[in-house]
């Protein structure tokens, strides 16, 4: 489904705040793969989600999706495939528009966009009944301007809005990080869910190493641009996060340095 | 009085269109685009030349438009894919079209278009057998209102014309494209990473938004009867005025109620203009004053109103509080 080969991205190369962001990544995500992905501050996780949408060129290196080489491909023609989650909650819709309006923009992500009515009757009932799977009562709010919703509620709508056209991968960036505890919770509950019904190929960043543990059936470990840890399957289901820790220790010999990842 | 308000209604409307090309590139695209001043001339230099050698005034309009909308473009695509900052792009643009202007005037700083054929007079038989100028001139005239115009036609038209206009835009705004402008406008980053092209919707929407300005340029140029190369100077103001006007005074809830208010607020800013043109103490060299005074004034009051409005809400709420408290004891 997703393929990365030897991506390499360098910033400020030749001088003194030289970063090497990713080194030599490779990546084979299956049909349905659903990764989660930790590592501490700087370790190229956002890099390597910005590398697969788009928005950043890897220096060498090739994306491929769907056996396609979209390396070159620019990011508003490759999220025709690409579904995406910020982590800032008013990142995903338009605040000045309706909440039918924002789910008609993202209905027409995977098509060419015309000049027919955006919203319809039909469509209507449609978003009806993929808001009812939220369960917030924004089915009821159809007519509302998004930037009146809560955080919570803009971000379930981002997340409805970037999968149910049921794109060939999911990009979640720290989705959850900007929220308080129990809206945090619900839109991991959410995220679940719906990954499971529309069978997504999902790639999660995370700094909870426990919802990194309770979602997904691949964890990859980042440190310095580099994956350090691939755990898939059985393995990844018995996994905690003390062995976590004391797996990058092993690795890398040292402390993860990173509080919020430790206590996230 | 009432033939110099009648006047302001006429050409307040013209006006209207090209505040609704100025309302689309500021607050749906969100770009100050100051291409304005000059796109405005280049509509009225177009319809003029055209009509000034043979065409068909209606032809001369719609090239008018189309003139307008690929300046539009290139403001469009100096931002876009020249990374030049949004005022920069329309200021270059407004500057280069002064001479372009100039260059499709013939090198003449202004062009006359009276005993021509103009979209106002061209279809005057058929207008004169309606009968609607004497019904309207009769039953104003018995009401003693002198002196009368001397024709309903560029009124009547000028209506037609923006109800089409105004139409035509809510509907493009609802369309699937119309949303991804407005998007644009609203959270660019979002409805990039929803497939959309937002450097070819921006160019597209202020070429829209040019346009319209064009096409109210030439409808101006052929109701007053010239061009001059000056007359686009201060034009993104009096469109500015007109927007924040209209939503001030009508609201701006939806698109349908916003293009409404601005088409208003056109009107109301030549209906003020003109009663203030009047005072013997202003004359016409103070337009541009005025008008700037009119956009302050529109920007300020709402304010401070609604802080007005806050104080008088907390003082009862404090008064009502004391005289609880007075009541208990």
């Amino acid at each position: 489904m997703l393929n990365l080969k030897d991506i390499s991205v360098t910033f400020n190369e030749d001088t003194p705040d030289e970063k090497k962001a990713l080194q030599d990544i490779d990546l084979t995500l299956g049909e349905g793969d659903f990764v989660t992905v930790i590592g501490s501050n700087g370790a190229g996780k956002s890099t390597l989600m910005n590398v697969i949408s788009g928005s950043q060129r890897p220096d060498i290196g090739s994306v491929e999706i769907n056996q396609k080489n979209v390396t070159l491909l620019p990011e508003f023609k490759r999220s025709m495939f690409i579904g995406r989650v910020f982590q800032d909650p008013m990142a995903g819709t338009a605040p000045s528009m309706t909440i039918e309006e924002n789910l008609a923009m993202a209905y027409a992500r995977n098509k060419k966009r015309k000049l027919q009515k955006g919203v319809t009757k039909k469509r209507k009932e449609l978003f009806r009944d993929y808001l009812l799977t939220l369960n917030l009562g924004l089915e009821d709010r159809l007519n509302a301007k998004v930037g009146l919703l809560s955080g919570g509620e803009r971000q379930a709508l981002s997340l409805l809005m970037a999968t149910f056209t049921e794109p060939d991968i999911l990009l979640l960036d720290e989705h959850t990080a900007a929220l308080d505890p129990s809206r945090a919770e619900l839109i991991t509950n959410l995220t679940g869910d719906i990954v499971k019904r529309f069978n997504l190929t999902t790639l999660m960043v995370t700094h909870n190493m426990q919802q990194a543990l309770d979602l997904g059936n691949r964890l990859i470990m980042m440190d310095k641009g580099q994956i350090i840890l691939d755990i898939d399957g059985k393995k990844k289901q018995e996994l905690t996060i003390e062995k976590l820790l004391h797996e990058f220790k092993r690795i890398r010999g040292e402390q993860l340095d990173d509080d919020r990842a430790i206590l996230g | 009085m009432f033939f110099s308000m009648f006047g302001a209604v006429e050409s307040g409307i013209i006006f209207a269109i090209m505040a609704l090309g100025v309302y689309l590139s500021f607050r749906i695209l969100d770009f100050p685009d100051l291409t304005v001043d000059g796109s405005f001339v280049t509509g009225a230099a177009v319809a003029a030349v055209c009509i000034v050698n043979g065409v068909s005034p209606v032809i001369g309009t719609l090239l008018a438009a189309i003139a307008g909308f690929f300046a539009g473009n290139i403001t469009g695509i100096l931002n876009t894919k020249g990374k030049i900052n949004p005022l920069l792009s329309g200021i270059l643009m407004m500057t280069a079209l002064y001479s372009i202007n100039l260059r499709i005037m013939g090198g003449q700083p202004n062009i006359p278009l009276l005993n021509e054929s103009t979209v106002f007079n061209m279809f005057d038989s058929f207008w004169g057998q309606l009968g609607i100028d004497e019904a309207l001139n009769g039953l104003l005239g018995s009401w003693g209102v002198a002196p009368l115009p001397s024709t309903w036609i560029v009124l009547f038209a000028t209506i037609v014309i923006i109800i089409f206009v105004k139409l035509l835009i809510d509907y493009f705004l609802t369309t699937e494209i119309g949303l991804a402008l407005r998007a644009t406008g609203d959270n660019e980053k979002m409805i990039r990473s929803l497939s959309a092209n937002t450097d070819s919707l921006k160019i597209i929407g202020l070429g829209i938004s040019n346009g319209l300005v064009a096409l109210s340029g030439a409808l101006i140029a052929q109701n007053d009867g010239f061009v001059d190369l000056k007359s686009g100077i201060g034009m993104i103001v009096i469109g500015l005025a007109s927007v924040i006007i209209g939503e001030a005074l009508f609201g701006k809830k939806t698109i349908v109620r916003t293009t409404l208010a601005v088409i208003g607020g056109a009107i109301i800013y030549r209906i003020v203009v003109t009663l203030a043109l009047r005072a013997d103490f202003l004359d016409t060299g103070d337009m541009k004053l005025i008008s700037a005074i009119l956009v302050v004034v529109a920007l300020v009051a709402p304010k401070f109103i609604s802080t007005m409005k806050d104080q008088r809400r907390r003082q009862r709420k404090r008064t009502e509080l004391n005289n609880k408290v007075k009541g208990a004891s």
